[in-house]
């Protein structure tokens, strides 16, 4: 009961965009740093450690870059669609900030995925580009995020393009696995997965443990990115409001307002 | 109700005749275009047939969705219904079904002709207006969405299309390989219910998130 309200009451705290400038400065520094760690860590390790496949020779090391870019760029495609949700639903100011954060993030790493396939696929497969399943699912993919990038450039009024925006992101979450299914059903001439979270991988500890870090590594970057693109955002749409007033002239990340107040009538 | 929507719609694609012959026009004009301009391609096999039968059915779809709730918008008429109708989500359903009546139907009953001037052969005729008959709903359903969202901006065409085609594209997956395994002889049930399954799952989804986007049009109004 007692964890059941403090969960609740985070959970709108969360949703006040002065709260949550607040409480993510922390989780900031947090992202950011553990991405600058675990990518220097996995990037050495991967590149230079991680002994060379007996079949592909060194080019499978792009591989590093290719799948954590391919699994961000989806998981930030899914998080739009729950954003989208949440704002349909409780009409949380903040899950439009989210998408329009998540969006520019998740096409760049869309577009970084197909780019390093289709470099990984020049001398694996004979030629950039083939039209292979999951090759058009991540094009699909891309084609979804500039979808809804249209649809926001398109409607000038915050309030419309925020429910507008939500509506197309969950629609289209919810067809990614129909989409998904149906295009691999076509095609299935990409290797399977090389890593998924209930199997063990079929290759030695030393290739996958590098690309484990690399995951863990993007993921912190997006949420490093991501974050930061919402406090921004956060700033620039409440910038009339008085508790940005504040934090501009420097008085400090406001905490609870009732502090600074209390100490100075104990001063009068 | 319903009953009076239903009439209403009925009479008005009786009425603007447009809304039928328009679409069926442009599917026999682009028809012509890729007899003109790839002959190669049009006269060889069934095979071809179903790809391109079923690019250009999604066009003639896409191109007519703009014109979905236009009409209905531009006059006040959809905004009335939103306030009137008990069940405004229903209203929704009628107006996508209309639309489908209009394009769905009239390609599926326009097939025979078609296909094999695209070079499908006469046995695959059946299984290709069987595909097109359980396809086609999906399309204007999912189309629905995009066209709900869109309808107002004044140049919200290549939108629409930005938004709509990838969902479109499981249709096309299985509509095309209903199609080549209908030429090809082959046994299509398989395909068959996987395209049922996604036409139930629009009829599911879509009316609904169609009804949230017009909602948000008429706010914009």
């Amino acid at each position: 009961m007692k964890l059941n309200q403090k969960l609740k009451e985070y959970w709108h705290k969360l949703g006040s965009p002065r709260w949550f400038y607040q409480m993510t400065s922390g989780w900031v520094t947090f992202f950011g740093a553990s991405a600058f760690l675990l990518l220097v860590a996995g990037v050495v390790w991967g590149l230079a450690f991680a002994p060379a496949d007996y079949q592909q020779g060194n080019s499978f090391r792009i591989m590093y870059v290719h799948v954590p870019a391919a699994m961000v760029a989806q998981s930030l495609y899914i998080g739009m669609g729950v954003a989208g949700f949440i704002g349909l639903v409780w009409r949380m100011k903040l899950t439009d900030v989210a998408i329009g954060a998540c969006l520019p993030l998740g096409m760049i790493l869309t577009a970084l995925a197909l780019f390093t396939g289709g470099v990984w696929g020049k001398p694996t497969w004979g030629s950039w580009w083939e039209w292979d399943g999951r090759t058009v699912s991540t094009l699909i993919l891309l084609f979804l995020y500039i979808g809804i990038y249209a649809l926001r450039e398109a409607i000038p009024d915050l309030n419309l393009r925020a429910r507008a925006s939500a509506l197309a992101s969950l629609v289209g979450t919810i067809n990614i696995p129909i989409i998904k299914y149906s295009v691999e059903w076509w095609n299935t001439l990409h290797q399977s997965a090389s890593f998924s979270l209930t199997e063990k991988p079929a290759m030695p500890a030393e290739m996958w443990l590098p690309l484990l870090i690399m995951v863990l590594g993007f993921y912190c970057f997006a949420g490093h990115q991501v974050l930061s693109r919402m406090r921004f955002e956060v700033l620039t749409r409440e910038s009339s409001s008085r508790w940005v007033a504040d934090l501009m002239q420097g008085k400090g990340v406001l905490v609870n307002s009732a502090k600074p107040s209390s100490s100075n009538r104990e001063k009068g | 109700m319903v009953g009076a929507l239903l009439l209403r719609e009925w009479r008005i694609l009786l009425r603007a005749r447009s809304s039928i012959v328009n679409p069926l026009a442009f599917l026999l004009l682009s028809t012509l275009l890729f007899a003109i301009a790839a002959p190669q391609l049009v006269a060889e096999s069934s095979e071809r047939a179903s790809g391109i039968l079923w690019v250009l059915v999604l066009f003639t779809q896409l191109l007519s969705l703009d014109a979905m709730f236009r009409r209905d918008y531009d006059s006040g008429t959809l905004e009335q219904v939103m306030i009137m109708a008990d069940v405004p989500f229903v209203a929704v359903l009628i107006r996508i079904f209309v639309q489908w009546m209009g394009t769905g139907l009239v390609i599926v009953l326009a097939t025979p002709v078609i296909g094999p001037l695209l070079g499908l052969s006469w046995s695959a005729v059946p299984g290709t207006m069987l595909a097109l008959l359980l396809g086609t709903p999906a399309l204007s359903l999912l189309g629905s969405i995009g066209a709900g969202i869109t309808v107002g901006f004044s140049r919200g065409g290549i939108i629409l299309a930005l938004l709509v085609l990838p969902l479109f594209l499981p249709v096309l997956i299985f509509g095309t390989d209903i199609v080549n395994a209908a030429s090809a002889g082959l046994n299509y049930s398989y395909q068959i219910y996987w395209l049922a399954l996604i036409t139930l799952a629009a009829l599911l989804v879509s009316p609904f998130a169609a009804l949230a986007g017009l909602k948000i049009s008429i706010e914009m109004q």
